[in-house]
């Protein structure tokens, strides 16, 4: 370990990486390696024209694209503390954190927002896996809370949109107890009769899976996105045999009735409108329902049915 | 001496659980690394016992000075043992498991299995129980002794099925007013095809919130090793608390250095940057009492460690019995929400 290995090599491979985000005028779509004229890709919602890849996108342009109009208000997240173990692997946790802080221009992994959606009231917390993995700390819990108590205050409804890592190791036990803590800040959502919706993207794993995310009313995967709680490397280690095709990905996961539906980004505004529209406006109650006039052309039992066209 | 968990448990075993073996195999004392100078101390005394029958006189002093010398050279290693030294004591082969508590805790202790969807997931094992005088739930992970029990109970590691059965048992119990006791003990949750694809992150989740929502009292006692979502999925209690040299962690030290220092090498320094001891969970606010182990862990004294960790819980139930069942659900849910390292502040 000097120098080089600790500070040059990286510095090197962070210049020298491929970004899921094609930063130019022209991207290479990381599945199917064609590229794409970056205002297509920004036309298709950063969805590969190609071969439909989803490609992951930062928590601001989600909720532009989400929000009537893309309109929407983010809400201050409230002080945590920050390094509660005062964790240091190669390098402090702290710095690391300032350094992703500084890298993504977010203060943590999660960005919370309430505005409109179909007109309706909505507050959406949503991921940023460029910000440490989006991995879940004390600050990602309470931003999570904060999520929710707001969605009650505002009577709107609740969607979370994961893109995570799993618990923050660095903050230990602590991001451990963010499990308990997210599913009080959701089961109060549910109590107050609002909807909670969950949209899984690539990927959501481990305690954040574990957690909240698996706790939503409805549950809606993106095309593609690896969805589990044990990382596939850790399974495969384990029972030592090949995975099977497709493991783990939003349309395993519905094969196997783990989530409602995998939806389309194009197609995910208006679902989620659909969905609220369904369960928070159930239309015309049963008093201006009229019974029907017992005058019509009923058959009378035991008569002969005839010239059904197929029955010999 | 190191004491063997068989003679003193058959003692205390008032009902059996069912097909757990208590009887194991003590003939190897199971040294940890770091007992090197106990073992030989212990091996020397041991000599020195067959020998004894030869009418040497001061041989039994001798065995006394050495055995003093255990005991002093016990004391001070596990006064101070290392985050990862008690990583090791908190899986030792012989560390009493959840069926050893319940042979020598609970009276009337009648399995009840299944989650009435898939399997009966043995790492947890589960049912009604009398203890001291109250009947309760309780949840357990089992490790299992030799290698068949082992596999049976799937090392400890329990599939989505365990933690449904583990939600079906907290309703059951909160309908019918028991309070709820669990055991803590897994490397975490089983890492399989079968696990993921039958939902075990939504189990997971699904169990924390079965145990925030129940309004009986709840009660968690970290005996062993408390690893990550496969652990906290039975143990966000009223009261959690945890024998001295059990851990409770995010991650394994071993994985957690695997992928902050890519090598298992730092799996020292993993265990110590994690802070997953007793003391440490005491610091950071999220555990509620610390049981002291018998001298040289619970492995040498296993009836001493089951009935002082019977002492805490039953002390626990004493004091959350009394709380209105609301209140007791709020209060629970307030100490989560409270768990963002204010208790360092």
């Amino acid at each position: 370990m000097n120098w080089l290995t600790n500070y040059v090599r990286p510095k090197i491979r962070a210049l020298v990486r491929k970004s899921d985000i094609p930063n130019h005028l022209w991207g290479r779509c990381p599945a199917c390696e064609q590229m794409i004229f970056h205002r297509e890709l920004e036309k298709h919602l950063y969805v590969c024209h190609h071969c439909d890849h989803h490609l992951r996108l930062d928590a601001k342009k989600r909720l532009e694209y989400l929000f009537d109009d893309g309109d929407f208000q983010t809400i201050e997240l409230p002080p945590v503390t920050t390094d509660p173990l005062k964790f240091r692997d190669h390098k402090a946790y702290d710095s690391r954190l300032k350094e992703a802080q500084m890298r993504t221009k977010a203060d943590e992994a999660i960005i919370v927002a309430h505005g409109k959606m179909g007109g309706m009231a909505c507050v959406i917390g949503a991921f940023d896996f460029g910000f440490l993995g989006g991995s879940m700390g004390v600050a990602v819990g309470e931003a999570i809370v904060s999520a929710a108590r707001l969605a009650v205050l505002q009577q709107a409804s609740l969607i979370v949109i994961p893109a995570s890592g799993g618990a923050r190791m660095q903050e230990g036990i602590l991001s451990l107890m963010q499990m308990p803590r997210t599913t009080i800040a959701i089961g109060g959502v549910k109590e107050a009769g609002l909807p909670y919706v969950v949209v899984l993207t690539n990927p959501t794993t481990g305690g954040v899976t574990a957690s909240f995310a698996m706790l939503g009313d409805i549950a809606i995967a993106e095309p593609g996105a690896v969805i589990g709680f044990a990382g596939n490397r850790v399974i495969q280690e384990t029972i030592r045999e090949k995975l099977p095709e497709g493991f783990q990905r939003a349309e395993y996961l519905l094969d196997h009735g783990m989530v409602d539906m995998v939806v389309h980004r194009r197609d995910l505004r208006d679902t989620l409108v659909r969905v609220f529209a369904l369960l928070r406006d159930p239309g015309p109650t049963a008093d201006i329902v009229k019974l029907p006039q017992p005058e019509l052309d009923i058959p009378p039992v035991g008569s002969d049915v005839k010239g059904k066209p197929d029955q010999a | 001496m190191q004491a063997t968990l068989s003679a003193p448990i058959a003692i205390g075993l008032r009902v059996a659980p069912a097909r757990a073996k208590l009887d194991f195999d003590m003939s190897t004392n199971n040294y940890l690394d770091f007992e090197k100078p106990i073992a030989e101390l212990e091996a020397k005394i041991e000599e020195l016992r067959g020998l004894s029958g030869n009418g040497e006189i001061n041989i039994g002093a001798e065995i006394k000075r050495l055995e003093n010398k255990v005991d002093r050279q016990l004391s001070q290693t596990y006064e101070k043992l290392t985050p990862w030294q008690k990583t090791q004591v908190a899986r030792h082969r012989n560390r009493p498991h959840a069926s050893h508590y319940v042979a020598r805790l609970m009276e009337d202790f009648t399995p009840l299995a299944g989650d009435r969807s898939f399997a009966e997931d043995r790492a947890i094992i589960s049912g009604l129980a009398r203890f001291r005088g109250r009947a309760v739930m309780l949840l357990g992970h089992e490790k299992g002794f030799d290698t068949d029990e082992r596999i049976a109970h799937n090392f400890g590691m329990a599939s989505p099925e365990g933690y449904r059965k583990a939600v079906r048992l907290m309703k059951l119990a909160d309908r019918f007013r028991l309070p709820v006791v669990t055991l803590v003990d897994t490397p975490g949750a089983y890492p399989g095809v079968g696990a993921e694809e039958r939902g075990q992150a939504e189990a997971i989740a699904r169990a924390i919130e079965a145990c925030l929502d129940v309004s009986v009292p709840f009660v968690s006692a970290i005996i062993g090793e408390g690893g990550s979502g496969g652990a906290v999925a039975l143990a966000v209690a009223d009261r959690v608390i945890m024998l001295e040299h059990a851990i409770y962690s995010v991650i394994s030290p071993e994985g957690c250095a695997s992928i902050l220092w890519r090598s298992a090498e730092h799996t020292q320094k993993a265990a110590d940057a994690l802070k997953l001891t007793a003391k440490d969970l005491t610091e950071l606010g999220v555990i509620d009492a610390v049981i002291r182990e018998p001298k040289g862990g619970a492995h040498r004294d296993p009836d001493k460690a089951i009935d002082e960790v019977g002492n805490a819980i039953d002390l626990a139930l004493k004091e959350l019995i009394g709380i209105p069942p609301g209140e007791l659900r709020r209060q629970r849910q307030d100490k989560y929400l409270d768990m963002k390292g204010n208790a360092l502040t």
